[in-house]
Order: structure tokens, then sequence, then C-alpha cells
């Protein structure tokens, strides 16, 4: 019988070369500020989960009555909003650059599904907030969540349900997704420019006219 | 390693390792982010804090809108309320919204069961021991449904007629016990004794608002009090939060259906959007797969502004 972690080794190893899952180059095409906020995104994301956790020490009012509470809520608040927009622009670069040619759509796909999930995430701590604003939202997103089967089991009333799906599953969820996209990114490298041939190397595109040719996945 | 191997795509796209590389520093790049992202997030919660507006107690809502709390109490019991016309998975007071011809909000039934007129009025009621409202409560369950009914309405509707819905103004009728009911009603909410009684479990412990939200949003007090701080339905509400904070602007494209024809004036326009950005979420999760969508890169050149010194480099 074959070792078990020989083949996750193999597995992992095959997964993500060594080298490349810690690289200390980079293709030299890799040169725009637009890079910069995939880098940023995670980083907002520990702060995001950072500045939880520290609310998560204090309980679910202490925000409430607590000025250092306060100023924690706050951090988680801006935190979300930080991420939210380097994720966006993130997502919209990688549109722009057609990231999922050369076998890059899962990444492509594990970036969008991680942006969903965080959707759902950011609206469960605004259901969890136990204030007015938790108060209007929850009452509003009822009718929509309802009227599409959704509310039968996730009851945004709740707000007991709520905090739990904010800091136990959908987070769990985000996570995971996260850590696959990453992976796939180390795995497949940084998507070369579009036309883009190996320097040195024929130009094996250049039968066919650029204008025409579609910018699939496969590969 | 031969360019055969280097460009395996049937896309054209070369294997990124077979580019010449620059040296880069990712943990040196990561730290760096991960400061600059925690200093912005700190100054950010200094200069701008969080808003945190109290909740609307029922209490609030009983001294703050008494009036209100007396008709929405009628109209509990009249069945004339959002909650009981609401269908699942509260009811089956209503049919529900559907998709088509798909009526979704039915599927699952009713899975987290509220009579609002037992369960929002009488049952927080009946733990007063007051004896006018345990003889209002005793002619009210003495009476048949159709008699309830026949008091619930027309006092819900002389109450809709009143000036200003003031029970005070309310001409004498067939009413049965239901105005005692209704003022007793308001007597516990100012009292603070509605408080925790509509909590289904009737636990110590009471984590689920199910109920008191729906009360609440049963009345007009909520709703006025959201929209005097810009957060209607059709004031974008959904992505927006009290005060001048950016709220959940990444909800924009989902807020934004609820502003236009023909989901303004649709019965089923939840049903409706929902459906929409279920289909534009799966679209976007499937962008490299669909033809069109995935080539408005090359047709749109913002790469060429990206990667503008790979081309010029390269003479491309």
């Amino acid at each position: 019988m074959s070792s078990w972690t020989v083949g996750l080794r193999t597995r992992l190893a095959r997964t993500v070369p060594p080298g490349e899952l810690l690289p200390d180059r980079q293709p030299a095409y890799v040169s725009s500020w637009i890079y910069v906020f995939g880098v940023l995104c995670l980083a907002s994301l520990i702060v995001v989960i950072g500045t939880g956790c520290v609310l998560a020490i204090g309980g679910v009012t202490w925000w409430h009555t607590s000025g250092l509470g306060h100023f924690v809520n706050s951090t988680h608040l801006w935190s979300v909003e930080l991420f939210f927009a380097t994720m966006v622009i993130h997502l919209w670069g990688k549109f722009f650059m057609a990231a999922w040619r050369g076998k890059r759509a899962l990444t492509w796909m594990t970036g969008a599904v991680a942006f969903v999930g965080s959707v759902g995430t950011a609206f469960t701590g605004y259901l969890s907030q136990t204030n007015f604003d938790s108060q209007w939202i929850a009452g509003q997103a009822k009718d929509g969540l309802n009227a599409v089967g959704i509310g039968a089991f996730f009851n945004v009333l709740d707000p007991g349900q709520m905090l739990l799906w904010h800091v136990t599953l959908l987070p769990l969820l985000v996570g995971v997704i996260v850590v696959a996209h990453i992976v796939l990114v180390r795995r497949h490298g940084v998507v070369p420019p579009i036309d883009a041939v190996v320097p040195g190397e024929p130009g094996a595109d250049a039968a066919v006219p650029a204008p025409v040719r579609d910018l699939t996945t496969t590969g | 390693m031969t360019s055969t191997l280097h460009r395996t795509r049937r896309d054209g796209t070369p294997d990124s390792h077979a580019f010449p590389t620059r040296p880069y520093d990712l943990v040196k790049e990561f730290s760096i982010a991960l400061v600059a992202m925690l200093v912005l997030t700190v100054v950010l919660a200094g200069v701008f804090s969080s808003p945190d507006e109290k909740p609307i107690t029922l209490a609030a809502w009983a001294n703050g809108a008494p009036n209100d709390v007396v008709a929405t109490a009628a109209g509990e019991l009249a069945g004339t309320t959002t909650s009981a016309g609401y269908g699942a998975p509260y009811n089956t007071g209503g049919q529900g919204q559907q998709l088509g011809p798909l009526a979704l909000q039915r599927w699952a039934g009713v899975t987290i069961p509220v009579d609002p007129a037992q369960d929002l009025v009488l049952t927080p009621l009946s733990r007063v021991a007051d004896p006018a409202t345990r003889a209002a409560l005793a002619a009210w369950n003495a009476a048949t449904s159709d008699q309830q009914t026949t008091w619930a309405t027309a006092y819900a509707t002389a109450l809709g007629n009143a000036t200003d819905g003031n029970p005070a103004a309310v001409p004498a009728g067939d009413y049965g016990p239901v105005p005692a009911i209704s003022s007793a009603f308001l007597a516990l909410a100012r009292a603070g004794g509605l408080e925790g009684a509509l909590d289904p479990s009737g636990a110590f412990y009471g984590t689920d608002s199910t109920r008191g939200l729906l009360l609440l949003a049963d009345g007009a007090y909520l709703e006025d009090q959201a929209r005097a701080r810009s957060l209607g339905g059709d004031q974008w509400g959904m992505m927006n939060e009290t005060g001048n904070y950016p709220g959940q602007p990444w909800m924009w494209l989902y807020t934004f259906w609820y502003q236009v024809p023909p989901f303004t004036t649709s019965d089923n326009a939840d049903a409706q959007v929902w459906g929409l950005m279920m289909l534009l979420t799966l679209g976007l999760v499937l962008v490299p797969f669909i033809p069109g969508v995935r080539s408005i890169p090359r047709w749109v050149p913002v790469h060429r502004l990206i990667w503008r010194d790979w081309y010029r480099k390269q003479g491309t």
C-alpha cells in the first residue's frame, strides 16, 4: 500500500511547485500599480479579521457602551470599506487584463466567488450591529430573501443566527476560497500581457490576426 | 525549456514562467501593504468614527407614536398588517412572491411560524394581570372568528378615518373588546413590557428578534424614521446607513434595480431583482466562458495602459 503522506506531499508539490509559493523573482511584465491592489486587498482582509477578533473579545454589545469598543468597531468598519475598495479595483484590473487566459479560469472564478461571499459576510455584519441600522436593514432584507425562499432557513430578523454566520460560517467560507484563489495564482503565475510572446521565441500567434482572437481560457 | 513547452495554450497565452524575470520581495511587499492598510484603517477610524444610532425600542415607539401602536395592534387583530398577509415563511396569510412561474417563497413552507394576532398582540397581553385587560381578552376569545374580524376591521377602519389616527377621536361603534385590547397593548408597550415578551422561546436569553421586528415593521414609525434618514427602499436605502457614512456601496447594483421600472411597480419586485442578481452573479463567475464578454478586454485597451512598459519595450 502506498504512503498517504508521500501521496499528499507529491500532490502539494504538483499543485504549487517548489519556489512558486514564495517566489523571489517575477516576470518582467509585472510593472504596474494595478498589481498592488491584489496584495492590498489581502492585507485589508487580514485587518478585517484582526479587528473583528478584537471586537469578539469584547462581546456583542461592547462597542455600544465603550469608547474603546466603538473605536475598534470603527476600525472594523473602515477596514471592510478598504477591503471592498481594493477588491473591486483588483477585480476590474483583472477583467481588463483578461486574467483568465492560460488555464486561469478557476482563478477568476474563485476570485468572483470570494467577492460574492464577502458581500454576504459584510451583510451579516450589518445585521449583527444591534442598532437602528440593523433593525432597518433586516426589515428590508427579509423581503428579498423570503421572496426566493432563502429566508426560510436564513432568518435576517434573528441577530443571534446572523452573528454566528458572520463570525464563523461565512468567514470560514471566504477564507477557504481566498486560500484556493492564492494557491491558484501562485500555481499558474501572473498572466502575461495580451498577445505577448516570450522574447526570443517565434510569435506563434502571428498567424492569427489579433482583433479576431477570442480571449478564451483554454490551453 | 523549449518554446513548445512555453506555448501550450490554444488561446496563445504563453507560460508566465518562460518570460524574463526580475528580483521581487513578496514578503516585503505584503508586510508594507499590511502596515499601510492598518495605518489607513486607524486614521479613517480616528477621523470618521462609525455610526451607532440606538435601536428603536417598542417602548420608544409607544411613547413616540402611540396612535401608530394602537393602529398596528388593531391591524394585527383584523389581519390587515403586512405580517398578517405575508405568507411563507411566517404563515399562510398570503401567496408570497413569484419568480415567473416559480413560487420560490412557498417551496419551503412555513418554517418560522408567526400568527400576528396571537403572537404579537394577544399572547404578550395575556401576561398582564389587569382585570380590565383580562376581561377584554376573555371577550375576544369567546367570540367567533368572524365576529373577531368584524370588530377588529371596524375599529381599524375607524382609526384610519380618525384625525391623526387618534383613538380618542374614534366615533362610538360596535368594536367589541378591540379598543380595550389595543389600549392595553399600548400601555404594555409604554411600560416596556413588550420587550422580551415577543421572544418565541420566552427564554431569559433572548437572541431572536423576529417577532419584535415584524411588529415594528407593521407600524409606520420605523419606516418614517428610516425615510427621514434617507434609508427608504426607493432612496437607495439598501446600501446606505445612518449618517454620512459609505454604507455598503458594493450593493449598488442590487439597490439600483429597486429604483427603476419595471421593478418599482412590480408586486414581485423582490423575487425578480433577486433572480436578476443571481443571473448576473453567475455571469460574473463565468465571464471566462462567455463569448463576447470575455473579449471586451481586447476591445477596450485598458491592458495597453497596464502593460505599457512591456508593449513599449517589445515594440508592439
